[in-house]
């Protein structure tokens, strides 16, 4: 099987040992990678901010990146979720203000193809199971995108209760937003450091040596608190708790 | 009014007030979660709700012009208004008709929007709130901050200081040695309300639902003074939003189940009171419906905001969100705070004040409104469209904010460029200071750290490793 990574803008210039990360797990699942290398950023920030008409030309783009793969895996709810969720809607007011059918056609034709990372591996490839070992106290972090528009429910959990050696505490308040919210978190600055500092309280109170999430922008956030309070917590991706194994463990 | 980020500056700051909005929202959330699974059809009953909703706005001319027949057959009249002003100068000319100056008045969110207890006020009559958490509001000077429990950001203590300092202000005095026990404060708002249900000869309500076939009006309410003010006075004056209307009684059905559970976790609200124009003998003599608009035929217009004008003010949306739990309602600046707040009120009002600009922003677009919704408005979405509207608009910081879009486009619809500058920034991470300067990186930097760039881009480590 061959799926096309869709690593995602914030992985790639940010946190590439997350893509570096799935690209491993899938390979070790016989799976078949590529990175289109014309992929840069799904329009998720400038569509969210109110820009939607500057968002076309990058669903346009994502739409050609990606044309010709049955499967498009990315380790990210919220950008599988602008796909899934915004890419038709963006398409079809297009349409309706006069420029054509073309990227509605577009638009749509990525969202049945599109997957989030644990979806892909549950649903379609049919393993919670990876193979992977990580000797530490681990909370997860379902994020807002992944668990309401996309409906990611225990796949994560599941997938990391599997791993060997890991202990999964359950986080409090957990379906509660982290304050992050693209955009949201520079706009409402108070605000958004308020609901931040609830959600490290609720991770230092599980013991947990690990916060994991889903997806890099909310665990950039929260990372960033932990480590202006010096907390001895560290966030780390699904993806490379996943990647880790007894072979090659993740420090 | 300021702009939403400066009125909830302080708010994220008062302990107290972060403490009373966190222990009634967990509470109120916790408590609905269950009354609504106890109905196994409850996805049903939404569809139900926001269909019923969308095929009467789809129509709302027809439905009020039935409703206006319907009415007046029954012996009440029925006036239009096209915005606050009007509506409060049609009341204030009503209740001067009867030679009255005081009116009790049932908890009515439409009467609030226009502000009518301060119109009354100017003209010389006294409006008295009979609603508990809304008398709270009225005699601590105070302004509601939530759609159903005005008073949520008040404690027993700071109600009890209320009760015993204004109460003889307003009327019959509080009891010596009030204590803050609910019973207590119950039993003393109880003595002090009744002696106006008793005097008042005026009524001033609003109403849950109109139902067209038959002229009826509904409010469900929990304490049972809202019939008290529908029963009791000689003439009873209803200003209702146009968007409450609903063709016939079957459709009740619906909502006299999804309402209750959404927003007081009941299965049934205590008192669900309806009435018809007048009858003899028995009710008000005279019967006043007050139709108004402000702005609600604007959102109509507007194809992904309509959905706002399904909202049956239930205010679970309130009780499930992280920003209102932190702000509080005042800064949302109007009569409808929170989520709902954030997308009714610039629909009603517009865009151009520095508060109504901001509030499509008042959210991390997180999508917990949009689960517990019982009509399922898309929140998130209404947001994202409004913002639009207001990047649109231009004005404070919208400029730069554009120019900063399109350029970053640019480079995102040009892969070479962009794989240059990422190879650019892990070149001179060790450069990269913690805290930044400038709007947006300085208030980032403010509360957290930024992360370390990595040594190379993913697009280089895969050119090397994979192709």
């Amino acid at each position: 099987m061959r799926v096309a990574l869709f690593a995602t803008c914030v992985n790639d210039a940010v946190y590439p040992s997350t893509a570096i990360a799935t690209v491993k797990v899938l390979e070790r699942l016989g799976v078949e990678v590529d990175f289109p290398a014309a992929q840069t950023c799904c329009g998720q920030p400038q569509f969210n901010t109110g820009y939607r008409r500057e968002t076309e030309p990058l669903v346009r783009r994502m739409a050609r990146a990606f044309e010709g793969y049955a499967y498009v895996v990315a380790p990210s709810g919220s950008c599988v979720a602008m796909v899934r969720d915004n890419y038709p809607r963006i398409g079809a007011r297009a349409a309706a203000e006069g420029r054509g059918p073309a990227l509605a056609e577009a638009a749509s034709s990525l969202v049945p193809r599109t997957y989030e990372l644990t979806e892909f591996l549950v649903d379609v490839l049919g393993v919670t199971d990876v193979g992977a070992y990580f000797p530490h106290r681990v909370t997860y972090h379902p994020s807002c995108h992944g668990l309401r528009m996309l409906g990611l429910g225990d796949r994560p959990r599941r997938l990391l209760a599997a791993v060997k050696g890991l202990e999964l505490l359950e986080l409090p308040g957990a379906e509660e937003c982290c304050g992050f919210g693209g955009t949201f978190a520079v706009k409402n600055p108070d605000v958004s450091a308020a609901m931040g500092a609830d959600k490290v309280r609720h991770a230092a109170s599980t013991g947990a040596e690990v916060l994991c999430g889903a997806d890099n922008s909310c665990l950039m956030h929260i990372g960033g608190m932990l480590r202006r309070q010096d907390a001895p917590q560290r966030v780390l991706h699904l993806a490379e708790i996943l990647a880790s194994t007894e072979e090659e463990p993740l420090a | 009014m300021p702009s939403f980020p400066e009125a909830a500056h302080d708010a994220v700051r008062n302990e107290t007030l972060r403490g009373n909005l966190r222990h009634a929202t967990h509470t109120i959330r916790d408590k609905r979660a269950v009354a609504v699974s106890e109905l196994d059809d409850w996805a049903q009953l939404r569809e139900a709700g926001m269909r019923i909703k969308d095929q009467t706005l789809r129509h709302l001319d027809r439905h009020l012009v039935q409703l206006e027949k319907s009415v007046t057959a029954a012996g009440g009249t029925v006036h239009w208004a096209a915005d606050a002003d009007e509506a409060n100068r049609i009341v204030a000319d009503l209740v001067k008709a009867t030679g009255e100056s005081e009116v009790v008045k049932v908890k009515s969110m439409a009467t609030q929007e226009i502000g009518l207890n301060e119109a009354l006020e100017a003209e010389g009559i006294r409006a008295y709130e009979t609603d508990l958490a809304e008398l709270i509001v009225q005699l601590g000077e105070d302004r509601p901050s939530h759609i159903l429990v005005p008073a949520i950001h008040r404690n027993r203590g700071e109600i009890r200081d209320i009760f015993a300092r204004e109460m003889s202000e307003w009327g019959r005095p509080a009891p010596e040695g009030l204590t803050d026990s609910p019973a207590d404060l119950a039993e003393a708002a109880r003595l002090h309300l009744r002696e106006k249900f008793l005097r008042a000869k005026v009524g001033v309500s609003g109403a849950n639902f109109m139902v067209a076939e038959t002229g009826t009006l509904v409010v469900v309410e929990s304490e049972g003074n809202g019939r008290m003010c529908l029963t009791l006075p000689e003439t009873l004056i209803s200003v209702v939003g146009i968007e409450k209307i609903v063709p016939t009684w079957r459709d009740l059905e619906v909502f006299l189940q999804t309402l209750p559970r959404s927003s007081t976790a009941e299965r049934m609200n205590p008192y669900t009171s309806m009435w018809t124009g007048t009858t003899d003998g028995d009710g008000p003599k005279t019967f006043h419906l007050v139709l108004l608009d402000n702005g609600r035929t604007d959102a109509l217009a507007d194809e992904v905001g309509r959905q706002a004008l399904r909202c049956i003010r239930c205010s679970a949306c309130l009780n499930v969100c992280p920003v209102y739990e932190r702000a509080g309602g005042h800064a949302y600046g109007s009569v409808y705070p929170g989520p709902i707040g954030a997308i009714l009120t610039p629909q009603l009002r517009g865009t151009a004040s520095e508060i109504d600009a901001s509030l499509p922003y008042a959210s991390s677009l997180c999508g917990a409104c949009y689960d517990v919704c019982p009509v399922a408005i898309d929140i998130p979405e209404v947001l994202v469209h409004l913002r639009e509207r207001v990047a649109d608009q231009g004005g404070k910081g919208h400029r730069l904010e554009k120019a900063a879009v399109k350029a970053a486009s640019w480079v995102l619809d040009h892969p070479s460029v962009l794989a240059a500058g990422e190879r650019l920034a892990s070149a001179t991470r060790t450069l990269h200071p913690k805290r930044l300067p400038g709007p947006g990186a300085r208030q980032w930097t403010e509360s957290r750290d930024l992360p370390e760039m990595p040594a190379e881009p993913f697009r280089d480590w895969w050119k090397k490793n994979r192709s």
